[in-house]
């Protein structure tokens, strides 16, 4: 470690912790980031970048880092990339590795692309990459990933636990700096919960980095950790470590990140990775302070170039000296703050090159360098950087009383720190959908009116100065908590410390006339954006700063531009002379730093993911190799292969053991909804197109259900239990919006009917019995009913017992066999299956599923609403109209139906179709066509809504909607297909026994 | 999320409820003698307010309940909730 300074710092100089970067062992200290461990070794090239594949270094030393990308594997299942190394803590024996290079950081070959840079300008994806249309697919994406990509995503399932928790306060504080601690404090003397929440492993924010910061008389530190002793002995409140506020949602909800095991050797088996925080809070404290600003010249981003301020916390709060001999580029008074604590690192400071002009600088921080005899050199500029993957020298400019630039000396030095004055970290008061108001003094968007119960205070919202700060905080922290009911007041406080303010010099340094086109001056170093891409877009005419920023794609990258974005607004202002307030921000979005899947996922993965829902004949079916298939959250048998039977053979098994002796079926997941009142039948008349007050008690009738625009909706069976009650059935896909529907009429529209309903899919298991042996079947089971046609009919209901489980028996078809429907309570549904099979055997029952069911009900024509109709059809154009009882005065869709336009004889109307050859299966979805070997283009005149081979007709039969089908009766039509058109004849949708014989036995 | 105050239950949080879509569109109650011009008002036109609108909702993970509300569609946020049958008049929001 060999830039490490002998004492100070954070860091644990009896800990030492040994990792791995890019193969290669290093040791560092317990309480040091990825970043810092790394520079104590020297090492300063840490990745290449995105676009030209430029050697990078590390730039910050906080969530703000661009550049500094790794990938952080613990396993194949726990592989992290894109993490800044930054933030990333160390532990014994982790494995970090550089992205964006290959085969070695040091020689890449994608840094062809720098050399290429010339043809790889702003908008070069948007330009080139145009056509042909099928290359972006297949060729320029995959290669431009593979070229670029940032890092590569584990390959096997994330094996970890994440964790969700909802939570509510009445003032949550976002950042514990000393604006933060003192909110928190200041809040929490009231009694209020508070919640204090920081990115950081350890608290303290800009305090952390400071080397003789005093707080009521107290070393900084000492006052943190006092303060935060106190924090955490209240019960009230509640301190998050390593927790980001990544996004602030309407109605003070904001999302918090906390990582629990990132920064452990070994992960303890009963914490979760991470947990997302769902804060509902009554008031919100945005303590979130600034970030540093990078100065624009070319070669700023060579490795060694970094932030003043980074350099700073390396120095003070890492113990490390990110050089030897530094050359210090201020554009702001912290400039000054950095040199003088990084020399005290022992580390030369060759020059402290100040842009700014001789009378303007000033500050606590230029009066210590002046005094620690440092050489400070107003009026100057950088001209370059010499050195590839490491600084050589800086390249002095010096500007003239006219504003004009001569070169001036090369300060030989490895590496350079930068201050370009601050910016506020307004991203979740942006995100809040609060106003930003740019304060021309500080050169800062300042937080302005806001939306949420929301305040800023500190350095976010332009308070410099320790004193200040904290002073702030305190004070919006106890406003916060009177907003929220709670009454405190803030206690002054104290301090002492450098204080440098947060003004300095947004946009491009100033260059020699002409220099700026051949060299790369870095605006986002994440996206590679330059000073010329931004130049460009002006000059092909983008002018609003959104269409800049998506044009060149600044501030897109991962980091969302924390340190480009007033950079970028101040190139744009300059080059347009317009002022940067003029200008305007891009929007801020969340998340302010990147959450995990697993955060957002939490416990929804697997069978947790979505609910399943089984049958009753689920475990027999699935004892029985049945094969299943997903009808919305139901699981469904599709067919109950014997041997080695495909789908087609089992299902015409099936179908033809139903029409020659007796199938069973689970229509368990049928929904059913229970409507009861004494005016249920009156509106049933209303809510469905028949009509319900002549159906008489233990009768059933087939309900057809439209919405006012007069299209079917759903259908199902519905029977009259009792004068005041019936149990009505829907299709399994729409029980839920059927009631929903129902709800909606009732308490809004008919209000003066005195009805209920309920949601009974649940409640009942349904088997159905059907084919020419089912009576039979039932007889042997079923007791104190009579079975008889006479006394039980078709569509008629009975209730009874099975082995004295309390059944309802009602006599319906969806076969157009004789069959029968056992409604018993969900409980009792597998013995009702087991006990109907058994009955069965002697008349080899046939166990039935979904997919011989639809070949049953094709073959007669019955249709199934969703695939037959497709919410354009009316009851008429279903074949259905003589559902529909057209003595009522209204009910839903009467009036809908009669427009014109839904009576005009030439509409899509169900038919039958049949191939010329009987063995042809139609296409589902197939057009059908009116003439064959018709010029481009022609008109599709309807479609096939099913289509099945059926085993009991030996021939293909399908279902089609096609225009004024009823008239085209016996007409040749053609289904147009890839491989020629398929003739077929129009003829009725009932297929098989069209007299019903069948049914009435 | 927002948290919406249901007029039954009282505050609750967004993905308990359902949009229901514009709130006041009268179902024309008599076929007979609504005319073509009624029937499309109720079927498919509906106002595009920019800012206060009255929209219908329902607490569909919670009661059940329909319930009406004014919103400001320019900020997301609701300026009050009622029952069926209210009709609270604020300046600025259309009948
Ligand atoms: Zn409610």
């Amino acid at each position: 470690m060999k830039a490490r300074t002998t004492t100070g710092g954070r860091v644990d100089r009896s800990k030492k912790i040994q990792f791995t970067f890019d193969g290669r062992s290093y040791e560092g200290l317990a309480g040091d980031t990825l970043a810092s461990a790394l520079l104590a070794n020297g090492v300063h090239l840490i990745g290449r970048s995105f676009k030209y594949h430029r050697p990078r270094g590390i730039l910050g030393s906080g969530s703000e880092e661009p550049n500094a990308l790794v990938t952080v594997t613990r396993d194949a299942a726990r592989r992290t990339p894109n993490l800044r190394a930054t933030q990333v803590e160390i532990y014994e024996g982790m494995t970090a590795e550089s992205q964006n290079r290959w085969p070695s950081l040091e020689f890449d070959v994608g840094a062809i692309n720098n050399l290429l840079s010339p043809m790889l300008p702003a908008g070069f994806y948007n330009k080139t990459f145009m056509w042909p249309r099928s290359w972006w697919f297949k060729v320029y994406e995959p290669k431009i990933r593979a070229a670029a990509g940032l890092g590569v995503a584990p390959t096997l399932p994330d094996p970890d636990r994440y964790a969700q928790q909802y939570v509510h306060c009445e003032v949550l504080v976002v950042g514990a700096g000393p604006a933060g601690l003192a909110a928190a404090a200041a809040a929490a003397q009231s009694g209020a919960r508070v919640i204090l929440c920081d990115e950081q492993a350890e608290m303290g924010g800009s305090l952390l980095s400071e080397r003789s910061a005093t707080i009521e008389g107290l070393p900084a530190m000492d006052w943190v950790a006092q303060t935060l002793a106190s924090l955490r002995a209240n019960p009230r409140v509640r301190v998050l470590a390593r927790t980001t506020a990544f996004g602030y949602f309407p109605h003070n909800h904001v999302g918090l990140s906390e990582r629990l095991t990132e920064h452990l050797a070994t992960t303890p088996a009963n914490l979760p990775r991470e947990r997302l925080w769902q804060v509902r809070a009554s008031e919100v404290v945005l303590a979130t302070g600034g970030i540093e600003r990078p100065l624009i010249f070319p070669g700023n981003d060579i490795p060694g170039v970094m932030l003043a301020a980074a350099a700073r916390t390396y120095a003070n709060r890492y113990g490390v000296r990110v050089g030897e001999r530094i050359a210090v580029l201020a554009g702001s008074d912290a400039a000054f703050e950095a040199a003088v604590d990084l020399s005290a690192t022992g580390a030369t400071v060759a020059v402290i090159a100040d842009v700014r002009p001789v009378g303007s600088i000033d500050g606590p921080g230029y009066a210590a360098a002046k005094s620690a005899r440092l050489r400070i050199l107003p009026n100057a500029t950088a001209l370059g950087v010499t050195g590839k993957l490491r600084v050589e020298g800086l390249q002095l400019g010096l500007i003239g009383a006219d504003g004009q630039v001569v070169a001036g000396n090369t300060i030989a030095c490895d590496t350079i720190v930068m201050s370009g004055g601050y910016t506020p970290s307004v991203h979740l008061h942006s995100q809040s959908r609060g106003k930003l108001s740019y304060d021309e003094t500080l050169g800062a968007f300042l937080p302005a009116a806001t939306v949420e119960r929301t305040r800023s205070a500190g350095f976010s919202r332009g308070v410099s100065g320790l004193a200040a700060a904290l002073n702030d905080g305190a004070t919006a922290g106890a406003a916060a908590a009177a907003a929220a009911g709670l009454h405190t007041t803030a206690a002054p406080l104290s301090a002492s410390s450098l204080d440098a303010g947060l003004a300095g010099q947004p946009g491009a340094l100033p260059q020699l006339a002409g220099l700026i086109p051949p060299k790369k001056a870095f605006v986002d170093f994440q996206n590679d954006v330059t000073t010329r891409d931004i130049a460009l877009a002006q000059r092909e005419g983008f002018e609003s700063i959104e269409h800049i920023k998506r044009y060149t794609t600044t501030g897109m990258a991962t980091d969302q531009g924390k340190t480009s974005g007033l950079n970028a607004l101040g190139i744009v202002a300059a080059t347009s002379n317009r002022r940067l307030a003029e200008v305007g921000l891009t929007t801020y979005r969340m998340p302010y730093t990147p959450v995990t899947f697993g955060a957002f996922a939490g416990a929804a993965r697997g069978e947790q993911f979505d609910p399943v829902r089984r049958t009753p004949s689920h475990d027999w079916a699935v004892a029985r190799g049945g094969v299943f298939e997903d009808v919305g959250n139901w699981k469904r048998t599709r067919y109950f292969p014997i041997g080695s039977e495909d789908m087609d053979a089992a299902v015409h098994r099936e179908c033809l053991g139903v029409r020659n002796s007796v199938g069973m079926f689970d229509a368990s997941t049928l929904g059913k909804i229970e409507v009861v009142g004494k005016d249920a039948a009156e509106f049933l008349n209303r809510f469905y197109v028949n009509n319900w007050t002549s159906l008489g008690v233990n009768r059933s009738r087939y309900g057809i259900l439209c919405r006012d625009d007069g299209f079917v909706y759903d259908d199902g069976v519905i029977v009259r239990l009792a004068d005041d009650r019936f149990h009505v059935t829907t299709t399994t896909g729409g029980a839920a919006r059927v009631f929903g529907m129902m709800e909606d009429y009732i308490q809004t529209e008919w209000q003066d009917l005195s009805v209920w309903i309920t949601s009974t899919t649940e409640q009942w298991a349904v088997v159905a019995v059907q084919g020419p042996k089912a009576r039979e079947v039932l007889a042997k089971v079923v007791t104190n009913v009579d079975l008889s046609a006479a006394a039980l009919p078709h569509m008629g209901v009975a209730h009874g017992q099975i082995g004295g489980i309390p059944v309802i028996l009602m006599r319906v078809s969806f076969t157009g066999e004789l069959g029968f429907e056992i409604n018993v309570p969900a409980e009792y549904g597998t013995d009702l299956w087991e006990a109907i099979y058994a009955a069965g055997q002697e008349f080899a029952i046939t166990p039935y599923g979904t997919e011989a069911m639809h070949v049953l009900r094709a073959e007669k024509g019955y249709i199934i609403v969703g695939q037959d109709t497709d919410g354009t059809l009316t009851p008429d154009d279903a074949g259905v109209a003589w559902a529909i009882g057209k003595t009522k005065r209204d009910f839903v869709g009467k009036r809908g139906m009669e427009r014109p336009a839904l009576k005009a004889a030439n509409r899509k109307q169900l038919v039958g179709l049949l191939t010329a050859d009987p063995a042809v299966v139609l296409e589902e979805g197939a057009q059908v066509v009116l003439e064959p070997n018709r010029p481009i283009p022609f008109a599709m005149i309807g479609h096939v809504t099913s289509s099945y081979f059926s085993a009991t007709l030996g021939r293909s039969i399908a279902m089609a909607v096609v225009e004024g089908g009823r008239s085209k009766m016996d007409q040749t039509l053609h289904v147009a297909m890839p491989g020629g058109d398929i003739p077929v004849k129009v003829v009725s949708t009932v297929f098989y026994d069209p007299q019903g014989a069948r049914l009435n036995v | 999320m927002l948290v919406i105050e249901c007029p039954y239950c009282g505050a609750r949080p967004e993905p308990e409820f359902a949009y229901g879509g514009q709130a006041h569109v009268a179902r024309p109650s008599e076929p007979a003698t609504t005319t073509e011009d009624e029937l499309l008002q109720y079927l498919y036109l509906r106002d595009n307010t920019r800012g206060l609108f009255r929209e219908r909702w329902r607490h569909v993970r919670g009661c059940g309940r329909f319930f009406n509300a004014i919103r400001d569609t320019t900020t997301d946020f609701f300026v009050t909730t009622y029952k069926v049958g209210e009709r609270p008049d604020l300046p600025g929001v259309g009948a």
